[in-house]
């Protein structure tokens, strides 16, 4: 039994793979044993990344040596073979992962998962990259990870097809496949001068490099870091954004709403890493910090231009890309903590989003047009095609669909601003309160330049939600959709998470300090990873 | 050798951003795959150049590392070059699914005024 929990670290990315494969070889039509099979193996790495939460803080004992989980692929150690580390960050992301995972699939099972083919193994092979990225202890299978999970999205922002999303789906994956080629060149060049792409072997020969070699090492820091930039959606490399992610189906956008987030976690990660030999420029706190600013503003500006609820989403992706941005950047190490704990409560806020004005809009006929046509382009079988109105027959239909609908709506609303009595509104507090704390010692400008951002754009997004919630639900016209109970659980769900964060806020928020003091310990993380011998102690 | 090697990456890459930078979607998609190639050079370059050096130990040859060269980044170019293989491949279903919704090939699905 020991034995086979040391393996726990490796089984986030093993179970994906497997399910994925198994469903590319199972037959479309059978669709009732792909479904179930997708379902309980998305449980299972909710279950498996909780597991993971729990052990990393402590709460259940640790089948390893540490606090910190360090899985040698292959039992190679560690500067030669592959590791995956698990630590608090790791577990947290794992953990946000597998829930939006889970209620972005509950509800496709609804209708969007027979809107295309290979929708149930491209969302594993999306969650695989995912674990992925975030497990992975070397810089070079970041680069695999990423390339997985941006595979999978490309798939994915094409699902359902039709015009709207060809289009924003060229751009999208032109732009991803520019940004990877960056990221290859990067990771040449630090492993040219550093000999090593283990990235807490990395944080220890940055500190001994030459002043020449240290100025190339600054060159692919500095390309690593503008590719994380445009997985972060930081401005001026976010155009693509908003398209995208107004144009891909809801459970598709939902689940997106995390992918920015990779580059945020990736950034940090470095950044604290790299932290102790001096950050290289896109890491150094000034630049991500007024970057941050310029993301939120222009950001701001989009939510208060857009016209659609999905591009209104998009924009509120970014300001809270840019809010991560500017938070992490920020002077001194007081911010990470809090940074974290918006960082999972905006992620549940936007996923649940995306599924709500699907639902708001659903009257908007081309949905349904939509999903005719490529039931007849791939073949498949439409459940209820022999009765003139499908969703009668699928499900139990909720009668207080409207009220339902309100109610998750201004949820969604207040968690993305940042309005009382939501998680949203603890996380912007204490960044707040964090910024402002701050703002005595030394030049008080920052704090309260980072105060104003977060205040304005939080009023331009109460100001614009509620400008296009008013003609969405009061204009009268419209007739109450149908909803069913797959696709109203997981929206609930994930508000009710939130809504949980809130009142649980003292201790996750001790888990996310405790997670950020552990982050900017630069020895923590090489000691765990490397052995003896190499610098660390293996501990 | 050096000086062959730099420039043929440098000209690569110079046509491959040129041609990204392109209205038309098979130009992007050439761009693409000249800067993979360029790409690809450059990590193996990283390695430092030898002539008649193999990554892999050959007991004949002994165990001296002098003798071999850096194998890291010829397994990096190997994965590279198949996952940017993969990536142009998709993109060229996308490239054939915009041009055959929009009729054409534009990189924004409609003709500017002026080109």
């Amino acid at each position: 039994m020991g034995s086979w929990l040391q393996h726990l670290p490796v089984l986030p990315i093993v179970l994906p793979l497997l399910t994925g494969a198994a469903l590319l070889l199972i037959s479309e039509t059978r669709h009732r044993l792909r479904t179930t099979i997708a379902l309980l193996a998305t449980l299972a790495q909710l279950l498996l990344a909780l597991t993971l939460l729990a052990i990393s803080g402590a709460h259940l004992p640790a089948p390893w040596n540490g606090e910190i989980a360090v899985y040698s692929l292959g039992n190679w150690a560690a500067p030669f073979g592959i590791v995956l580390v698990v630590d608090r960050l790791a577990a947290i992301m794992l953990t946000l992962t597998a829930t939006l995972g889970s209620a972005a699939l509950i509800y496709s099972l609804a209708r969007w998962e027979r809107a295309g083919v290979h929708y149930l193994p491209l969302f594993q092979f999306l969650l695989m990259g995912l674990n992925g990225a975030f497990l992975t202890g070397d810089l070079f299978n970041l680069f695999v990870f990423f390339e997985v999970l941006l595979a999978a999205s490309y798939g994915l922002a094409l699902h359902g097809s039709g015009v709207a999303r060809v289009k924003a789906g060229l751009h999208y994956v032109a732009v991803n496949l520019v940004a990877s080629l960056l990221f290859l060149v990067a990771a040449a060049l630090i492993y040219g001068v550093t000999g090593t792409l283990n990235m807490a072997e990395l944080a220890l020969r940055v500190q001994a490099l030459s002043p020449d070699d240290r100025t190339l090492f600054d060159i692919g820091a500095a390309l690593l870091g503008i590719v994380f930039l445009v997985k972060a959606g930081a401005w001026p490399l976010n155009f693509w954004l908003p398209t995208t992610y107004a144009a891909a189906s809801a459970p598709v956008a939902g689940v997106f709403a995390i992918l920015t987030k990779v580059g945020i976690y990736a950034l940090l990660r470095t950044e604290t890493l790299l932290h102790a030999a001096g950050s290289a420029a896109p890491f150094g706190g000034e630049w991500l910090y007024y970057g941050g600013l310029a993301t939120i503003a222009i950001g701001s500006l989009g939510i208060l231009a857009a016209q659609r609820l999905e591009r209104l989403a998009g924009f509120l992706v970014i300001v809270s890309s840019g809010t991560l941005l500017a938070a992490i950047g920020f002077r001194g190490t007081a911010l990470t903590g809090p940074a974290l704990f918006y960082l999972v409560s905006s992620v549940l806020g936007s996923g649940a989003f995306f599924m709500v004005i699907e639902m708001v809009q659903r009257n908007r006929a081309y949905a349904a047009d939509l999903l005719a046509v490529s039931f007849e382009a791939f073949g498949l079988q439409d459940p209820a095609s022999d009765t003139e109105h499908p969703d009668e027959t699928v499900g139990l239909p909720i009668p207080a669909a409207m009220a339902f609908l309100g109610l998750t709506f201004v949820s969604c609303a207040l968690l993305l601003t940042g309005l009382p009595p939501l998680s949203g509104f603890v996380a912007k507090f204490s960044l707040l309160a964090a910024a402002i704390a701050e703002a005595p010692g030394g030049n008080p400008l920052p704090s309260w330049l980072l105060v104003a951002a977060l205040l304005l754009s939080g009023l331009a997004g109460v100001i614009s939600l509620s400008r296009l919630g008013v003609r969405v639900f009061w204009s009268g016209e419209r007739s109450t959709p149908r909803l069913l109970w797959v696709e109203a659980g997981p929206v609930a769900g994930l508000i009710i998470l939130c809504t949980a964060l809130a009142l649980g806020a003292g201790p996750a928020m001790e888990y996310f300090m405790v997670t950020a003091e552990s982050l900017h310990n630069p020895a923590v993380y090489p000691n765990a990873v490397l052995p003896a011998d190499a610098g660390g102690t293996g501990k | 050798m050096e000086i062959v090697f730099a420039i043929a990456i440098g000209v690569m890459a110079g046509s491959g951003i040129w041609l990204v930078l392109r209205p038309r979607t098979f130009q992007v998609i050439i761009g693409l795959s000249l800067l993979a190639y360029a790409v690809n050079l450059f990590i193996f370059g990283m390695g430092r150049l030898r002539v008649g050096a193999v990554p892999v130990i050959d007991p004949l040859t002994g165990s001296n590392p002098d003798l071999y060269t850096d194998p890291v980044p010829q397994a990096l170019v190997l994965t590279a070059i198949v996952i940017s293989f993969a990536t142009t491949a998709l993109f060229l279903v996308v490239l054939l699914a915009s041009r055959g919704l929009n009729g054409t090939d534009h990189v924004d699905g409609q003709e500017t005024d002026r080109e």
